[in-house]
């Protein structure tokens, strides 16, 4: 599926706006992460796996909902690069799929305590889910 | 009218394959002025160039169209033949029929086409040329170097070498520059002192050279050979020509407690100070922002001990006026301040420090004599991370998009000097890439690695949260696709390094280009490295781009040798294509001179007859023409036609243009 | 002096003393914060995509009803504050964005970012001033260490929030001085307390505020405060060591100024 990938990362690049060349590969990004550890691909994969066509790989990947937009990475980017952009257009292309939500709103009564700003629901449905 | 003869070159096939030169020159021949037309296979050679001056004698030519390959080739050749004939050099015109017609065109019909027009251009051209006679200006032999640093030394000492009288101007007391904070110098580890001192006392020493050290430059006036300076020699509060350099002053001092910039804040001086101990020139200066009887009227501490009696408590700046030939800038540089950059903590504690810094503290003479000490607490760090690219290679804004060029080196360098001193402190380098592009560099960094064992690793480093008594280094290893976190003792960040503040309103008063980054442009950026576009005005060192002590070096030499080739002549021949302004259509607008690009326009007041025996004094502009590079500017700026270029005037121009539009 | 307001659906609820306390210290300093009527849900987060426009235009109604009004827009949340601003940039820089929203929403008056909108500490800082609210002071919080949390929201992305120095900010240090207290700085004040990941990997969350909590009680903290419901959960509920008291920084700011 190798031209459908390609297409894919086309897709990726529109949805985010973001110039994959412009990285040159100096790992701040990764560097900065709080959720580093947490991922099984990092925000310097992502850039490189999106200007190269992989987008198989990252689909499949537990970042996608590991990464909480906080920002860091483009805060400190030296190249203007934006890989939260890229990790949530990924993120989209799951979640815009057909029954591929993360997050199903029967799960939500289990995760609630009196305590839970619905700034942490709405937030996290916005996230997982379309 | 003109007699002009037209010479069509084939220049072998070159031209000959593309345009059918016979019939070029038939019908040229047909052309108002042109009195002989004719084709030959090689014009340049010096059978074509004889044809030429035996048709200019012949003919009793007043002018000469040459068809042939790019003015850039020949232009120079055929106007000294021209001259050699008897023909004002510049009656002559080359119409390029090889870069401009026959190397871009398959079709022989259309290359013919298009090479007569050519040829008629040039000679619409002609017909209205006038002669022009180049004019001269004198040389004043004298040279003046702004920046004391090792680019200004080495410049001044090699335009001294050659029997010139050299000024160096320093706005420090001391002349020296960065190179007297550093500690060793790479590739070699030599001792920067023990290779800059004997230089910096070669120019004190050195009858031909003169120090002006605390001075700025003023304001510049004038042209290339002719340069007027104002020098402000700052008040030290000390005579000069009195003081020994004792320094007993500085210990009686009883203001202690004055940041000492030498050391980059990390110790303490007092208000008169001597920089350091080989200062050059050795005399006290008293900093008048921080001394107790230039403030209150109450101390005097110092007059009272010095045996001397140098202090002068109520000297003044002085304002000094020289004239020069040539100009060399050497304004040097310094490391970027890091208030975009707070994710490495260098507010937050005085244990992350910049390689200016870190240098400072590993040097003999340094706020810790030598002795590689955290600032915070004195103790000795066990862990020490050095961050490469702080500021530089940002296209975001926050800091400089180029590579500052010394930073990959140096670091190498201070990370094998650690672990050389105390192999029992453990070393990180994180980098983005290591360039090592010099002779000899990349083993120096090899070594390192190899030798030294020091940690080089792919990745940047993303926060440093101080700790305790620690710094938190969280970065990335590329490589092991892994974030490290390594408790540090120390982090010493690369900072990116930017031409001094100074660089922009000198470059205004000498008129010099200066790109956006503030570093000094270059006439050309291969060919020409020494010279800026301002005639007269040369670049040596940092302030033209970064680069290390060895290019330095180079690149001085480089400029002293461009201004003994100017200070040698005794007259400038100039440039004879120069705008003039016909003072009766001026309106005095200054429109011309706010767009001439090297000041050398300026507005005199001058008196014209006017009817009924009156006189009216009017605003006019002129041209100085030793200045003037005939760019053109101010004859398109000029709103009332006044301004005019000599031998590209608008009339010639617009009859260019007739020609090609017939 | 009329601000219009946008709460945002947690300090109706569960923030309520975010809001409270925000409201009734501004009218001591003579300013008036006037909800919006009407107004919806933010947005919760910042929608990056640029292919699709349905998830901004609940922020362009909220921008669209305080430009009606004439004032500029206040908001004490600070995630409602990083989706307005945010989705307010856009509005001015993104022709397509603007266009398109303009096109659906069919407003009286197209709207192309005209409102201002800034954070109740930007209001206290440029229209009070803390040297005002510390005139105003009747119970200063003095020896009382206090450590900011900005969290991620108030300060990235700097070029579009312009709040602050957004690795070194002093805005709520000089809040905190402005009352009375001692601010207290530590390196982990401007880093992620997780978010909304406290839903679904709660030890994740866990690990991020203890480490918030350690740098700060490192520094020599006695509280916290924030600006953010969520930052607040997660700190309270989700530290599991070196915990330390954490709250709204208009309830303390009510406290100084005599009327909690």
């Amino acid at each position: 599926m190798h031209t459908s990938e390609k297409e894919m990362a086309e897709r990726i690049k529109t949805i985010s706006g973001v110039n994959t060349r412009k990285c040159m590969k100096c790992g701040k990004c990764s560097g900065t992460c709080p959720s580093f550890h947490e991922m099984d691909i990092h925000p310097h994969e992502f850039i490189a796996m999106v200007e190269k066509g992989q987008i198989e790989k990252l689909l499949k990947s537990t970042s996608i909902w590991m990464c909480l937009s906080c920002f860091a990475c483009v805060e400190r980017c030296p190249r203007g690069v934006e890989p939260a952009k890229i990790i949530e257009a990924v993120r989209l292309s799951v979640i815009r799929q057909q029954g591929a939500n993360h997050l199903a709103p029967t799960k939500i009564p289990e995760l609630l305590d009196e305590n839970l700003p619905q700034q942490a629901i709405v937030s996290a449905f916005r996230k997982y889910s379309k | 009218m003109q007699r002009i003869g037209v010479f069509i070159c084939w220049c072998g096939s070159n031209i000959a394959n593309t345009v059918d030169v016979k019939a070029v020159a038939q019908a040229l021949s047909h052309e108002p002025g042109v009195v002989y037309s004719t084709d030959y296979q090689y014009m340049c050679s010096e059978a074509g160039q004889n044809i030429v001056k035996d048709a200019i004698k012949n003919y009793e030519l007043t002018g000469v169209v040459i068809c042939a390959c790019s003015p850039r080739m020949h232009e120079a050749t055929f106007r000294k033949m021209a001259g050699a004939a008897g023909l004002n050099p510049y009656m002559l015109e080359v119409a390029n029929i090889r870069e401009q017609c026959s190397w871009i065109h398959k079709d022989k019909v259309e290359g013919t086409q298009k090479a007569i027009i050519l040829g008629r251009t040039a000679i619409a051209k002609v017909n209205l040329n006038a002669p022009l006679t180049a004019g001269e200006s004198p040389v004043t032999k004298r040279a003046l170097v702004i920046g004391g640093g090792i680019a200004g030394i080495q410049t001044a000492l090699d335009i001294a070498d050659a029997g010139f009288e050299v000024d160096i101007v320093e706005k420090e007391p001391t002349i020296g520059g960065k190179m007297t904070q550093l500690d060793k110098t790479f590739p070699t580890l030599d001792c920067a002192a023990c290779i800059l001192t004997p230089k910096m006392v070669d120019v004190a020493q050195n009858d031909k050279i003169k120090i002006y050290s605390y001075s700025e430059v003023k304001s510049v006036k004038g042209f290339v050979g002719n340069f007027t300076v104002q020098i402000n020699k700052k008040a030290r509060y000390v005579k000069e020509d009195v003081c020994t350099g004792c320094g007993i002053c500085t210990e009686k001092c009883p203001q202690k407690k004055v940041s000492n910039e030498f050391n980059l804040g990390m110790n303490n001086r007092s208000a008169i100070y001597i920089p350091f101990a080989q200062a050059v020139p050795k005399i006290a200066t008293i900093d008048a922002n921080s001394c107790t009887m230039l403030k209150t009227g109450k101390c005097g501490v110092c007059a009272k001990v010095c045996t001397a009696k140098a202090i002068d408590y109520t000297q003044k700046d002085e304002i000094v006026e020289e004239k020069y030939g040539a100009i060399v800038v050497a304004t040097g540089f310094n490391p970027i301040k890091l208030d975009n950059y707070g994710e490495y903590a260098y507010d937050q504690s005085p244990d992350v420090v910049t390689s200016l810094e870190f240098e400072r503290l590993m040097n003999a003479a340094g706020p810790t004599n030598g002795v590689l000490l955290r600032p915070s607490d004195g103790e000795h760090p066990k862990t020490i991370v050095f961050v490469q690219c702080v500021g530089s290679r940002d296209t975001t804004g926050c800091g400089k998009t180029y590579c500052s060029k010394i930073c990959c080196m140096y670091t190498a360098k201070h990370a094998m000097l650690v672990r050389e001193k105390y192999p029992d402190t453990e070393v990180y380098v994180f980098y983005i890439d290591v360039r090592t592009p010099g002779k000899n560099f990349d083993e120096f960094y090899r070594r390192a690695v190899e030798d030294y064992g020091v940690h080089y690793i792919k990745g940047m480093v993303g926060k440093v949260a101080p700790s305790g008594s620690k710094l938190m280094v969280q970065a990335s290893d590329l490589l092991e696709n892994d974030q490290m976190n390594i408790a540090a003792d120390m982090v010493v960040l690369a900072a990116a390094i930017e031409p001094d503040k100074t660089a922009r309103s000198l470059a205004t008063m000498l008129t010099a280009s200066m790109d956006t980054n503030d570093f000094f442009t270059e006439a050309h950026p291969k060919l020409r490295p020494v010279e800026s576009p301002t005639a007269g005005v040369y670049l040596s060192g940092v302030c033209q781009g970064p680069k290390d002590i060895p290019e330095t070096v180079a690149q001085a030499g480089a400029a002293a040798s461009k201004v003994i080739g100017l200070l040698v002549k005794d007259k400038l021949m100039c440039n004879p294509f120069v705008a003039h302004s016909n003072e009766l259509m001026c309106n005095g607008c200054s429109a011309c001179e706010k767009v001439c690009p090297y000041g050398a326009i300026t507005y005199s007041d001058k008196e014209f007859k006017m009817p009924n025996r009156t006189i009216a004094v009017r605003r006019v502009a002129s041209v100085n023409p030793a200045v003037c590079q005939g760019c053109g500017a101010c004859t398109v700026a000029c709103p009332s036609g006044a301004m005019d270029l000599n031998g590209f005037s608008n009339n010639q121009i617009m009859a260019e243009v007739d020609a090609i539009c017939r | 002096m009329k601000f219009s307001y946008y709460p945002g659906c947690t300090l109706k609820t569960k923030a309520k003393q975010l809001d409270i306390y925000a409201r009734t210290s501004a009218e001591v300093f003579g300013i008036t914060m006037e909800e919006i009527p009407n107004w919806q849900c933010c947005g919760g987060v910042y929608p990056m995509a640029k292919d699709e426009i349905a998830t901004k235009l609940p922020s362009v109604r909220a921008l669209s009803a305080a430009k009606e009004k004439g004032n500029d827009l206040i908001t004490v949340c600070s995630a409602c504050h990083n989706v307005l601003k945010r989705v307010n940039c856009d509005m001015q820089t993104e022709d397509d964005l603007r266009f398109k929203v303009n096109n659906y929403l069919k407003l009286d008056v197209p709207y192309s970012g005209e409102t201002k909108v800034i954070h109740y500490l930007e209001m206290l800082r440029d229209v009070v001033g803390f040297d005002n609210i510390k005139a105003k002071v009747v119970n200063p919080l003095t020896g009382r260490k206090i450590a900011a949390y900005y969290g991620c929201l108030l300060l990235r992305p700097s070029k579009s929030m312009q709040f602050d120095n957004p690795e070194n900010p002093t805005i709520i240090e000089n809040f905190i001085s402005a009352i009375g207290a001692t601010p207290v700085i530590f390196p982990y004040r401007n880093e992620c307390c997780g978010g909304y990941i406290t839903m679904e990997n709660k030890p994740l969350a866990q690990k991020k505020c203890d480490v918030i909590m350690k740098s700060a009680s490192e520094n020599g903290a006695q509280a916290l405060i924030t600006a953010c419901p969520l930052c607040m959960y997660n700190l309270s509920e989700n530290s599991t060591e070196n915990i330390l008291p954490v709250y709204y920084f208009t309830e303390l700011l009510a406290e100084a100024l005599g009327i909690k």
